[in-house]
């Protein structure tokens, strides 16, 4: 996911800035502008392939292990927006303006569904208007050749928006929040120290105590070996990531047409 | 007058007095009458007639004198009297007939001679056939004898002589006269073809030999065809004859008369001078008997005057004389060549190309002694002159760009005097498809400077004139890329009556002058948009907005150019239906890419900008929505996340503090074991 996202991004961006010097740099790295478009294209199917297979995923193994379709979707685990996420963010800001404690996040923290649907939301308005830009003889025989030029809009500025705010929010709420810098690694090892977790979401602890089944959920950590591997991909995904922002937004504010 | 006062006397004397006063007046008044009426229009009244004749040994005579012609003759100033001396005094009419006129009451010099002389010794003997003054010159009608329509012109000196010497001619028949056929001879003799055939007036004729107030026979020592006369005659045209004479006397002569030197006339027979072929550039050898020495320098200056005679035979002037150049050269017994005194003028047999010269840029600097403009010989040489299609040549197509560049290479002098805006000229043109296909590849019909400029005609190209002005430009690269002509011509960019006043492109307003490239080389495919969008600013800007326009910017040459979908030199306004863009063309113009294209593809906005709210509302809308969208998400979460950042600094710190308390309390109870990385145990999720 991550790879596939980051090379999106940057073959992206130097079509949509090919007009600034850095972009010249970027579409040479990448072999060539031609080059740079085969691996545009060649990542967003390994997107659609993920995409699919989380879908795929969703379908047969959560729906298991949740126990059923309603409970995926309505139960207190579920990713879809409820009551709860509404009383966290008002909790939220009261808590960073001092006036309430921290909310007692469950499962999944409103910022956190609120990237997933990002995705999601994402998946669609891209993938559709860069399948449209992919084939537009396929797709303008029922659609006007003007829907590609609009096409063309969203795409970029919706790429825009998601690189831009995967690379500064979405980087701030799991890497740089300073309780948890440099990085979060629980994207990679699927597992988080008990003390950090019992603290982030204290609701979620409780209702495991509770219940009883904390112990089936410890795990091993990683060798130190594999945890400095991950590192390793994690911070130089992350200064690509960085990188990226910074020349978006040199080339917003200074190179602009 | 005096008027004799008689009035006081007495009557008689007073009446015979006046009488005689009468008489004096009247003789004094027909003598002072008579003087006057002497002037020129006396005498023409009477024979300004056209009939008025007489008859004279049996023949009519004409008496009538052409008041116009005598005006323009050479004596027209003068008063009849002047010549026709013996009327003074008399009335008029005159008894018949007059005195002849005597020329030598003013030309007494010629008369002398002439009295000396055959025809002078003849007249005094009354001897009828004898010629007089008028016989030869005319009476009334003289002209000036450098006027070709002077009876004794040279042209005409032959046809004088002839009408007594001509073979028949009673002269010819009843006098002594020791040659025949003279004037059949003369007009086949050398002298006789270059006077009457070629017009040749320096040519001898009679009068250049025999002198014409001063004909003696050969017996006579002092005339000028006397056997020892003749050389110094001959040689007052064939000056040097004695040091270039060729045929050596074959020796006939010496056996017969051995102590005589010959005279011209022994071997050359008067009136039938043989004709001779000479060797085309005979004379050449004697220039060359001092010139092709190495040190033969210059008088005035000391520059060299060698001529290599190698050079010379192979250029193409070797069989050109060295005086059909060198023209300035007069017969002279010292040296001919010092006799030289103006510049080779090649306009002598190049006219043509001269005059073109002399319009040209090289040529008005040359006319303004500038030093530095070429002259014929600074480019084609001198004596080595070769031709444009000899590869040794300086002219010859692929050393031109070497021979221009001479003076117009950046930093020489006429680079360093240039003020136009085009630099570089001959490194851009070595590097541009020309020079390359030129002296890479040898292809010797490739365009090079004169084929553009103009071989003599050089001029700027704000000249209306010049090959290279830009009305004139279609014509000169037309000259070879013919059928690109002819399209653009009937393309929109060519000057049509009233369709713009806008400035049109021509062929090097998008190929550029010198640094033409192969057009399907990447270098040429990029630069020419930005040759279309020096006009075409607007349209230009928002086709770098779309997809094609992007990408191009990356170096893909591969996708949709300007050119490629609205065509080079043949491009049409969309209304026109040959345009590539019509509506009927337009689907095959985006399958040329785009193999499965159809109309609808064709709906692709090319030139949409989100920029042009008018003109592309939807785009402009859109735009602004997402960007709305970025900008509003940023915000929130911004503020989100700039509110967070206090309270997560808080719980770092407050963590780092439980962490290192719990830290040392656990050292403090467990054994020592390897330290994980993170504490014992860690939550699946």
């Amino acid at each position: 996911m991550i790879l596939s996202f980051i090379s999106l991004a940057s073959t992206g961006m130097t079509l949509k800035f090919s007009y600034t010097s850095w972009a010249h740099g970027l579409s040479r790295a990448f072999g060539g502008f031609e080059s740079a478009g085969n691996i545009h294209r060649f990542a967003a199917t390994v997107m659609f392939g993920i995409f699919f297979a989380h879908l795929f995923d969703l379908a047969f193994h959560k729906r298991r292990e949740l126990g059923g379709i309603k409970a995926l979707l309505f139960g207190p685990d579920t990713m879809l927006p409820r009551k709860k996420d509404l009383q966290d963010i008002k909790a939220s800001f009261k808590w960073f303006l001092g006036k309430g404690p921290r909310p007692q996040f469950g499962r999944w923290t409103y910022w956190e569904k609120f990237d997933y649907f990002a995705v999601f939301w994402g998946m669609f308005v891209i993938g559709s208007t860069g399948l449209m830009l992919w084939f537009p003889e396929f797709f303008t025989r029922f659609l006007p050749g003007s829907l590609i030029n609009v096409a063309t809009i969203i795409h970029s500025d919706e790429a825009l928006l998601a690189t831009g705010f995967i690379f500064t929010v979405h980087f701030f709420n799991t890497h740089l929040r300073p309780e948890k810098f440099p990085m979060d690694l629980v994207i990679f090892t699927g597992s988080m120290p008990v003390d950090e977790f019992r603290e982030d979401k204290p609701a979620e602890y409780e209702k495991l105590v509770a219940s009883g089944e904390l112990e089936n959920y410890l795990v091993e950590p990683y060798q130190p070996i594999v945890v400095r591997t991950i590192r390793i991909f994690a911070w130089s995904a992350l200064a690509i990531g960085s990188f990226m922002v910074i020349w978006i937004v040199y080339a917003m504010l200074f190179a602009y047409r | 007058m005096i008027m004799l006062s008689l009035m006081d006397r007495d009557a008689t004397a007073g009446r015979r007095n006046r009488r005689a006063g009468w008489a004096a007046t009247v003789v004094l008044g027909l003598f002072a009458g008579g003087a006057f009426a002497r002037s020129n229009s006396d005498c023409l009244d009477c024979h300004s007639d056209k009939s008025l004749s007489t008859k004279r040994g049996g023949r009519t005579v004409s008496l009538f004198v052409d008041k116009a012609v005598f005006e323009k003759s050479v004596h027209g100033a003068a008063d009849c009297i002047a010549c026709h001396a013996d009327l003074a005094g008399k009335h008029l009419p005159h008894d018949a007939p007059l005195a002849k006129a005597q020329c030598g009451s003013c030309h007494d010099a010629e008369q002398k001679l002439y009295a000396e002389c055959l025809h002078g010794k003849a007249v005094a003997r009354g001897d009828g056939l004898a010629p007089l003054c008028q016989d030869c010159h005319g009476a009334h009608d003289i002209l000036p004898v450098k006027n070709p329509r002077s009876a004794v012109a040279p042209l005409r000196v032959p046809f004088v002589c002839g009408r007594c010497h001509k073979e028949g001619a009673p002269v010819q028949l009843q006098r002594e006269i020791h040659q025949d056929r003279i004037l059949e001879n003369y007009s086949e003799s050398i002298h006789g073809l270059g006077l009457l055939q070629k017009g040749l007036i320096v040519s001898a004729t009679c009068a250049s030999c025999h002198t014409p107030h001063r004909i003696l026979p050969h017996t006579d020592p002092r005339s000028t065809i006397a056997r020892r006369n003749i050389a110094a005659t001959c040689a007052r045209c064939h000056a040097q004859i004695e040091e270039v004479h060729r045929k050596v006397i074959k020796g006939e002569l010496w056996e017969k008369e051995a102590s005589v030197l010959p005279a011209c006339v022994d071997c050359h027979q008067p009136h039938k001078i043989r004709k001779v072929f000479y060797d085309q550039g005979m004379a050449d050898a004697d220039c060359l008997g001092c010139h092709e020495k190495p040190n033969v320098v210059a008088s005035k200056d000391g520059r060299s005057l060698t001529v290599n005679p190698a050079e010379l035979a192979q250029s193409r002037h070797a069989k050109t004389a060295c005086s059909q150049c060198h023209s300035g050269v007069r017969p002279s017994p010292a040296r001919p060549c010092a006799t030289i005194t103006t510049k080779v003028d090649c306009a002598a047999c190049h006219a043509g190309v001269v005059e073109e010269y002399q319009g040209s840029t090289h040529g008005v600097l040359a006319a303004r002694q500038d030093a530095n403009a070429p002259t014929c010989r600074i480019c084609h040489g001198t004596h080595g002159t070769l031709g444009k299609l000899n590869s040794q040549s300086p002219t010859f197509p692929i050393n031109i760009p070497t021979l221009c560049a001479r003076c117009h290479r950046e930093g020489e002098k006429a680079a360093v005097a240039y003020i136009g805006n085009q630099h570089d000229i001959t490194t851009k043109y070595t590097e541009s498809i020309h020079g390359k296909g030129l002296l890479q590849s040898g292809l010797v019909v490739t365009a090079q400077c004169t084929d553009c400029h103009s071989a003599h005609r050089e001029l700027p190209g704000n000249d209306l004139s010049s090959t290279v002005n830009p009305q004139n430009i279609g014509t000169t690269c037309g000259r070879c890329h013919h059928g690109i002509e002819e399209q653009f011509a009937r393309s929109v960019h060519a000057k049509k009556a009233g369709a713009t006043d806008k400035p049109l492109p021509v062929c090097n307003d998008c190929h550029s002058a010198h640094t033409i490239r192969r057009t399907d080389a990447d270098g040429f495919k990029l630069t020419i948009m930005d040759q279309c969008g020096r006009c075409h600013t607007d349209i230009a800007k928002t086709y770098f907005d779309t997809y094609h326009g992007k990408v191009s910017q990356l170096g893909y040459t591969k996708t949709a150019k300007c050119y490629d979908c609205h065509g080079a030199h043949d491009i049409l306004p969309v209304s026109d239906a040959r345009s590539h863009l019509s509506r009927g063309n337009v689907v095959a113009t985006c399958r040329k890419c785009h193999a499965g294209a159809t109309r609808r593809f064709a709906g692709y906005l090319t030139h949409a900008t989100h920029h042009d709210a008018k003109k592309y509302p939807f785009l402009f809308w859109t735009f602004w929505g997402m960007t709305g969208l970025i900008i509003g998400t940023f915000f929130i979460s911004g503020v989100h996340t700039a509110l967070w950042l206090p309270r997560a600094l808080k719980m770092r710190r407050e963590r780092k503090k439980t962490k290192a308390a719990s830290a040392g309390d656990r050292r403090e109870e467990s054994a020592a074991g390897p330290e994980t990385g993170e504490e014992g145990k860690t939550d699946h999720e």
